[in-house]
């Protein structure tokens, strides 16, 4: 909105305070963020002092005695996204779509608050579930020495990006005009074809957004894998790490912070760790936001 | 009485819709001016350079002078806040805010800072007076004014700017969207109304145009073509433009 | 049926449709049954869990008896302190967003850190809350510092809620309003506001429900796993649901499963009942809404 209160001259000492109050507020998010990106470099980036690069990007994270690789933890993390992401990704597409273009009524009405549900589960009662049933079920049908691994985390990972990516596919399904659809029906296309041919790519920025938000959130999910993916700090090196345990950043941080001491180098890793991953989840967001904003045109806001 | 005098406005939008170019025009006190010609003209944004109600759009370009009762209200030290209280307006949608009927009219004035229940009650009754509304409404008054018919709405957002006691009452496209009995009814109410206030109205058509103005102005693509008073507009105009859009060439 | 004439020469396409369409109805049939499953599954299993002694009793015998109700009582001081910093903020931010922000670069880089705080993990909160609040700001484990590190990772949720449902309220209202000589705050209060009510009401109770039923953010900023009595002050730590769940589930040896799933249903009941509130409210308004 164009800005007016520039130009008001005359407006009253109440209506000036209150003004600024607000626009403070409105910046306060940019001073939240540097606040953050500050506490963490301020605690973090101390570690180069105390830890050589060559440990800290090594293979071994054992800091009991002061092995602090962390590319174990970096790589228990992708994985355990990958998994989520497969999961996640064409189950989240696919109901968006169901919903916004097939689903009679009722089952949108039923299916809606079903998922914003799962979205409300908090993830500590998922990972609690995710070890008292899945990982049980886990073990025994696939016959795994142990039901805590990656693929569990996975799994669940998955069930929690779902919603994510259900509901900003949908929007972004839904924002796209009436006449595209008739037009390709109107041409002798079924239904289904008018799907996937024109409605689909129509919205496919709208759906990459949701993609990348809802990998982020996996990425950024702690109780849940903590719980879940056996918290074994090894290096994933093939295909069948999936169905191991595994050790992801976010577990790291939120199963040692306890147990440290403030200063040490132990401290200031865990901090490096949260660098790394609040420099993942902004890179994944920038993206997201970029593909937002090319989307969005400005909105045309008619005068009365 | 000279009441507004506008000496070469000039305005852009940024989106470089609806221009105005080198306006030059005075408005008589106690009477219907007509703003008339085809859509995209300037009316409508001339109306809103009145109460500087342009200030909410994206100006890009506005120079000139637009003189009320003297004063260029396009000064960037006006307040104008008193400035849309002095000149009120009306819509073409019949917008009410979501209060009661009684709140619609009151909100001004309750804005404007008047606590006085008597003054208050006594403003609305008067207002919706006015707007030949109250014998429709004074039973239901704390009712929703969603409540009520297009044409009554349009009556009750006619009411709400009268409440200000303006002493200029804009109107842009009032009945375009009433049916003939309601825009009949608003039309009568204008001719009442003119002999206390200054009325400048962007008619729907040239036949409301040909009803109610005293002065007709003709705009034509952010030009002003012609102005007069209305007979001679309609019976000898003086540019062959006007004549052709009278005679229905175009518009 | 007549029509199948004029269907037969392309009905290949529709048997993909039907297809299609049954596959899909299929698959999110089988993303909605897990969800109802987990749901009774917790109920059945934590429904017998429940008792008057339950909540309202401390733990007892290193937890493995007696109750939960310090953690029930500090989810519930966590989530007000929470709301006592983030819903003015954040509706602040928004009215600022939505009613004044001019289209610019600043505005853009609002957004984006916005979304940023959106994005960023909440165990990265808890880092953030450990290094400003607990140890810069001498906060130490407390109330206060989880609250405040909670309401920072709330706001993207409340701003982006609250700015949508002021920006349903139509134009014409503001435009409206403004003719009639008020000022931009006069309208946004006035007329603005009241319109945008239940979708903030919305909004902010689904930004508080996800800060109940957080445990990352306030492992090392307000959390405690035992208690022996209430916290009496906002710099006290405290015992929460979500925190209390992790800890009997995975670090006490030996927990009655009994009291494992009494907790959980006791965490869902208040998160969800939350999220049920908001879609009542929401409804409601809608089902009211004159515009």
């Amino acid at each position: 909105m164009p800005e007016i209160f520039e130009r008001r001259s005359r407006e009253s000492h109440g209506e000036w305070v209150i003004t600024r109050l607000i626009q403070t507020a409105g910046y306060s998010s940019i001073f939240f963020v540097l606040m953050i990106l500050y506490f963490l470099l301020a605690n973090g980036l101390p570690v180069m002092k105390d830890v050589s690069l060559s440990n800290l990007f090594s293979t071994v994270w054992y800091p009991i005695e002061e092995y602090y690789g962390i590319l174990p933890l970096i790589l228990g993390s992708l994985v355990v996204t990958l998994g989520a992401a497969l999961i996640g990704v064409p189950l989240g597409i696919l109901t968006a779509v169901y919903i916004s273009e097939i689903a009679p009524q009722w089952v949108k009405e039923a299916l809606k608050p079903l998922i914003e549900i799962l979205a409300g589960i908090p993830s500590v009662v998922l990972g609690f579930l995710g070890a008292i049933v899945l990982s049980p079920f886990l073990r025994e049908s696939l016959n795994l020495p142990t039901g805590l691994t990656a693929l569990t985390g996975s799994i669940l990972l998955g069930a929690i990006a779902i919603p994510t990516i259900v509901s900003i596919s949908e929007d972004a399904l839904n924002t796209v005009p009436r006449a595209y659809r008739e037009a390709a029906l109107a041409l002798g296309t079924t239904r289904w074809q008018t799907i996937w041919g024109v409605t689909v790519p129509a919205a496919r920025s709208g759906i990459l957004m949701a993609i990348m938000l809802g990998i982020g959130r996996s990425i950024g999910e702690t109780m849940t894998v903590m719980m879940v993916t056996g918290n074994a700090p090894v290096m994933p090196d093939s295909l069948g790490a999936l169905f191991a345990p595994i050790r992801t950043m976010t577990a790291t941080i939120a199963s040692e912070m306890g147990e440290v001491s403030g200063g040490s180098p132990h401290y200031h890793v865990l901090f490096f760790i949260g660098i790394v991953l609040f420099l993942i989840t902004l890179g994944v967001n920038v993206m997201a936001s970029r593909i937002a904003f090319r989307q969005r045109k400005r909105s045309e806001r008619v005068l009365s | 009485m000279d009441k507004i005098v506008v000496e070469h406005l000039n305005l852009r939008y940024s989106d470089g819709t609806e221009s105005l170019r080198d306006l030059n025009l005075v408005i008589p006190a106690n009477a219907i001016t007509a703003l008339m010609g085809p859509a995209g003209g300037g009316k409508s944004t001339f109306l809103r350079a009145l109460n500087r109600l342009n200030d909410l759009a994206d100006v890009v370009a506005q120079s000139g002078r637009v003189l009320i009762d003297g004063k260029d209200i396009l000064e960037p030290e006006m307040d104008v806040i008193a400035l849309r209280r002095k000149v009120g307006m009306v819509f073409s949608r019949p917008l009410p805010l979501p209060l009661t009927i009684y709140q619609n009219v009151s909100y001004g004035l309750e804005v404007a800072g008047e606590r006085n229940r008597e003054v208050l009650d006594k403003a609305v009754k008067l207002a919706l007076d006015q707007a030949e509304l109250w014998d429709e409404v004074h039973d239901r008054l704390s009712d929703p004014a969603e409540a009520l018919s297009g044409g009554q709405k349009q009556r009750l957002c006619l009411a709400r700017a009268l409440a200000l006691k303006p002493e200029v009452i804009l109107l842009d496209e009032p009945t375009s969207a009433l049916d003939p009995v309601a825009t009949a009814k608003i039309e009568s109410s204008l001719s009442e109304l003119k002999k206390n206030y200054t009325i400048v109205i962007a008619p729907h058509n040239t036949q409301q145009t040909a009803r109610v103005a005293d002065w007709v102005a003709f705009f034509l693509q952010g030009e002003m073509i012609e102005f007069g008073p209305s007979k001679d507009i309609f019976t000898r105009p003086k540019d062959k433009r006007t004549e052709e859009y009278i005679l229905g060439r175009y518009g | 049926m007549k029509s199948d004439k004029l269907i037969t020469p392309r009905s290949s396409a529709y048997l993909v449709e039907r297809i299609g369409f049954s596959t899909l109805a299929i698959l999110s049939f089988l993303l909605a049954v897990p969800i109802i499953g987990v749901i009774l599954y917790i109920i059945i299993h934590g429904a017998p869990a429940i008792s008057w002694e339950f909540l309202s009793r401390m733990p007892s015998d290193g937890m493995k008896a007696g109750g939960i109700l310090p953690a029930i009582v500090g989810t519930f001081y966590l989530t007000l302190g929470t709301a006592i910093f983030s819903v003015p903020l954040g509706i602040a931010a928004a009215i600022y967003l939505s009613e004044y922000a001019p289209e610019n670069r600043l505005t853009r880089i609002i957004r984006i850190a916005i979304i940023n705080l959106a994005g960023i993990p909440s165990i990265v909160y808890g880092l953030f809350g450990l290094g400003l609040f607990v140890i810069f700001l001498k906060l130490g484990t407390s109330i206060l510092a989880a609250s405040l590190t909670l309401s920072i990772m709330t706001l993207p949720v409340i701003i982006t809620t609250t700015e949508e449902s002021l920006r349903a309220v139509p134009y014409a209202f503001r435009v409206v309003s403004t003719s009639l000589g008020t000022s931009r705050w006069q309208t946004i209060r006035r007329v603005v506001l009241p319109q945008a009510v239940p979708g903030i009401l919305t909004g902010v109770i689904l930004g508080l429900e996800r800060a109940a039923g957080e445990t990352a953010p306030i492992l090392f900023t307000g959390a405690t796993f035992f208690l022996p009595q209430l916290p009496n002050s906002p710099l006290d730590a405290t015992m929460a649901l979500p925190y209390h769940l992790f800890v009997i589930s995975t670090q006490v040896p030996g927990m009655p499963i009994q009291i494992q799933y009494g907790t959980v249903l006791v965490l869902l009941v208040f998160v969800l009942g939350m999220n049920i509130v908001a879609t009542v409210i929401r409804s409601r308004a809608r089902a009211r809404r004159q515009w």
